[in-house]
């Protein structure tokens, strides 16, 4: 505490894990607060009615069942990509290449869906594309890991950098599958739509979110009752402790980026087999970076991942809604969500420090 | 720490009374003119799909053509749905599906890269009509609900091409003209800032250079891309480089004012020894570049959207392939600015003139050369396919008929005279 100064008005202090009704009181807290300013932002400088504005977000998510479908498909593919950095980030490795493994996974399933669909039957194609897709995820994201636990190589950078390799092979299949010249696949297999995820249950999105509802129960588990997954959480806390519990470090961190990167490359075989049937630069859509907030808000804990993932959708959702019904432009849509996350970002403080007034102070003026 | 949640909980309440207090007074007032869709959603709409929004010059200029058109047919704005800074992806198939659950039995995306998604929905919905503006493949899609609308705006860009052309003859005449701005043959060096090497990119830049050369023969043209359609910062780079290559003249299909205000700004700080003057697109760049912005080739997409929505009154069927050019006053150039050269807008009338009488054709064979020889045959890609087979003859009675069979582009020879730096 002597670290302190004296004449602050605040003092912050670390404090102990909140009790749960603390965190949910200050989650409710935090919520009202930023609808509250942005509510005051909608008022003043939009003049629009914060109730009709708060409606229409909820409208925009939620307002018809197709809507819902919809939220709750790219909620999933959201939460598929979260849990892909689970693994690789509590081992502190900082796979911020969840974007180029989502490129180079749907770039496979492109691959097969353009040079075998409508020709092979579409189960089986499913099948390969999946593995296909896994593995070159996983290839993505060896590189970067080999090199770390060879040589120590910043991972930050070296995943970053894969994105931008990514990026650029898919430029150039984009360009070599499309003899127009127009920078554009299409709809791969409109007809036929072989190689597309089919409806189960008369629910188009049925198999996305069997697929994700799968992972994460998997990666619940792998992370708090395997082997390997507490292996990694011993090297995420110290190097030195896992080799000294006779840990084999290059191992665990290989291991657990392969799979961090194939489960990226699925969530590239989602998103390009079962939602969009085509592949651009923009096939991932910056969710490999948005995956990273979600993944360190919700602290590797699947079930907060897909709530909080839920959530980033639903406010990405109304914002588009206040835009199209009130014409305000996207940057005003985007200081609401600004708001709102910034709020929540900043609960997270609340629940770890504690802020007191400094009673010292009177004492520290003599 | 009780008496901090205390008093956040004492201020919230007094915000959350002053919030609801407000809300009240405002509620009424507002409601029934912002409320969309839900109430009247027997209604038929029109709904809109914008890559972009008033922020981007292609996009406003959609904007403020839907809303002029809209007035002039007496649609009322809560007719009309909104879908804004839509990408080129799956969301767009998802905005058209909304957009038609809302009520909207016409569905018109403005972008290129819109147009499968609107294909895959116009497949799935039969009983609405889809337009994807500047799509190419409406004819062979084999669908009656789907369409295709493009204006002929190579031939502002043709007309633009001659305000440049008579700037370098006023440049040359006064002596302003410097050793860089030459080619070692001694013609004067142009540049262009390209989206994409596309064929409407390609159409709209030889038309330009056409429109300039008529004025100026002894010009060359090097065209940069920036592969993307809107990038402010990839524009003015490229046109400052252009620049720091001499070109005395910059144009541009690419949809933002990053060039311009880069060229005035180099004027300002004199970063060249020389000033270059800007041809923009879509909107004036007065604004940004009062000093060297000469004019911008324009769309008036209001002529399209007048055109869709009568029909969409009338319960017509519009036709396949919508296109417009002067005759339809569906394209145009932007006020001259103060530097353009004198005489400037006698020429420009008298080459609109031309255009719209016939006696004057934009891609008029004997006006370039391709690989050195006039062209005898220009095949072109016109029935949209993979494998981009040219399929039809388009230089007849020696001038290319662009836009003729198709309303999208499809002119796309290089022609001598226009380097591609990238």
């Amino acid at each position: 505490m002597e670290k302190v100064h004296h004449r602050s008005f605040l003092r912050v202090t670390k404090k102990d894990e909140a009790s749960l009704p603390m965190k949910a009181l200050v989650i409710a807290i935090t919520i009202l607060c930023a609808l509250l300013v942005s509510a005051l932002f909608i008022y003043f400088v939009t003049k629009l009615d914060p109730i009709s504005v708060y409606v229409s977000m909820f409208k925009g998510a939620f307002g018809t069942k197709r809507r819902a479908w919809i939220t709750i498909r790219d909620a999933c593919l959201l939460l598929l990509i979260s849990l892909s950095l689970a693994p690789a980030f509590r081992m502190r490795f900082w796979n911020c290449g969840a974007e180029g493994q989502i490129l180079l996974g749907g770039l496979s399933t492109a691959a097969l869906m353009i040079y075998f669909g409508n020709k092979v039957p579409t189960p089986l194609l499913l099948l390969v594309m999946m593995v296909a897709s896994m593995l070159s995820g996983a290839l993505w994201a060896f590189l970067p890991a080999y090199f770390k636990a060879k040589y120590d190589t910043n991972e930050t950078l070296f995943t970053l950098m894969m994105n931008y390799v990514g990026i650029q092979l898919i430029e150039f299949f984009v360009d070599f599958w499309d003899k127009k010249q127009s920078h554009s696949v299409g709809i791969i297999n409109m007809n036929g739509q072989g190689g597309w995820f089919p409806p189960v249950f008369g629910q188009q999105y049925f198999l996305n979110i069997l697929i994700v509802l799968v992972v994460t129960i998997f990666i619940y588990v792998y992370m708090n009752y395997s082997k390997h997954g507490y292996e990694g959480a011993v090297v995420g806390e110290s190097v030195a402790t896992a080799k000294y519990a006779g840990i084999n470090v290059p191992k665990v961190i290989r291991n657990n980026v392969l799979l961090s990167g194939a489960i990226s490359g699925l969530a590239g075989f989602v998103e390009v087999s079962g939602i969009s049937h085509t592949i651009s630069n923009n096939t991932a859509g910056g969710r490999g970076f948005t995956a990273i907030i979600v993944c360190w808000l919700a602290k590797f804990n699947p079930f907060a991942m897909a709530l909080i993932s839920l959530f980033i959708v639903f406010l990405s959702k109304g914002a588009a809604q206040i835009s199209s019904d009130f014409g305000l432009n996207e940057f005003a849509s985007q200081i609401i969500t600004g708001i709102i996350l910034f709020f929540i970002l900043s609960s997270e403080f609340f629940n770890n420090y504690k802020v007191s007034f400094n009673h010292n102070r009177k004492g520290a003026d003599k | 720490m009780k008496k901090l949640l205390a008093v956040l909980l004492a201020m919230m309440m007094v915000f959350s009374l002053v919030g609801c207090s407000s809300n009240k007074e405002e509620a009424p007032a507002e409601t029934p003119a912002e409320t969309p869709a839900e109430e009247t959603a027997s209604d038929a709409k029109i709904g809109i799909i914008l890559v972009g929004d008033e922020n981007e010059g292609y996009t406003y200029a959609h904007m403020e053509g839907i809303k002029a058109a809209a007035k002039g047919l007496g649609i009322s704005d809560d007719t009309i749905l909104w879908k804004y800074v839509v990408p080129e992806t799956q969301a767009c198939y998802d905005a058209a599906v909304d957009l038609v659950e809302n009520g909207a039995t016409l569905v018109i995306s403005n972008s290129y890269g819109h147009q499968s998604f609107m294909q895959q929905a116009a497949t799935e919905f039969p009983e609405v009509t889809f337009v994807a503006d500047t799509g190419d493949t409406a004819a062979v899609s084999g669908l009656a609900n789907f369409k295709n609308a493009f204006t002929k705006v190579y031939e502002s860009r043709y007309v633009s091409g001659i305000v440049a052309g008579m700037k370098i003859k006023e440049l040359e005449a006064n002596g302003a003209l410097v050793p860089e701005n030459f080619d070692a043959d001694g013609n004067v060096k142009v540049g262009y800032v390209g989206a994409f090497p596309y064929a409407e990119v390609v159409s709209g830049y030889t038309a330009f250079f056409l429109g300039l050369r008529s004025v100026y023969p002894n010009a060359v043209m090097f065209v940069e891309y920036t592969n993307s359609w809107f990038d402010i910062t990839a524009e003015a780079t490229v046109g400052d480089d252009l620049m720091s290559q001499g070109c005395v003249i910059v144009g541009q299909h690419a949809d933002s004012t990053g060039a311009p205000s880069q060229l005035q700004k180099n004027m300002e700080d004199n970063k060249y020894g020389f000033t270059a003057y800007s041809v923009g697109y879509n909107v004036s760049m007065l604004d940004v570049a009062p000093d060297v912005a000469l004019t911008s080739a324009s769309n008036v997409w209001e002529k399209f959207y007048t055109y869709a929505f009568n029909c969409w009154l009338n319960g017509e069927d519009m036709m396949t392939d919508w296109t417009g050019g002067y005759n339809e006053g569906a394209v145009a150039i932007t006020d001259l600015g103060a530097s353009v050269a004198e005489g400037t807008k006698e020429a420009v009338d008298a080459a609109i003139a031309a255009i719209k009488d016939g006696s004057l054709h934009v891609f008029d064979a004997s006006t370039f050369t391709v690989g050195g020889a006039t062209p005898t045959s220009m095949m072109a890609d016109v029935e949209s396919d993979p494998n981009y087979t040219a399929d039809t003859e388009c230089l007849i009675d020696g001038y290319f008929h662009e836009s003729e069979f198709r309303s999208a582009p499809y002119f796309a020879e290089r022609i001598d005279g226009i380097t591609e730096l990238n």
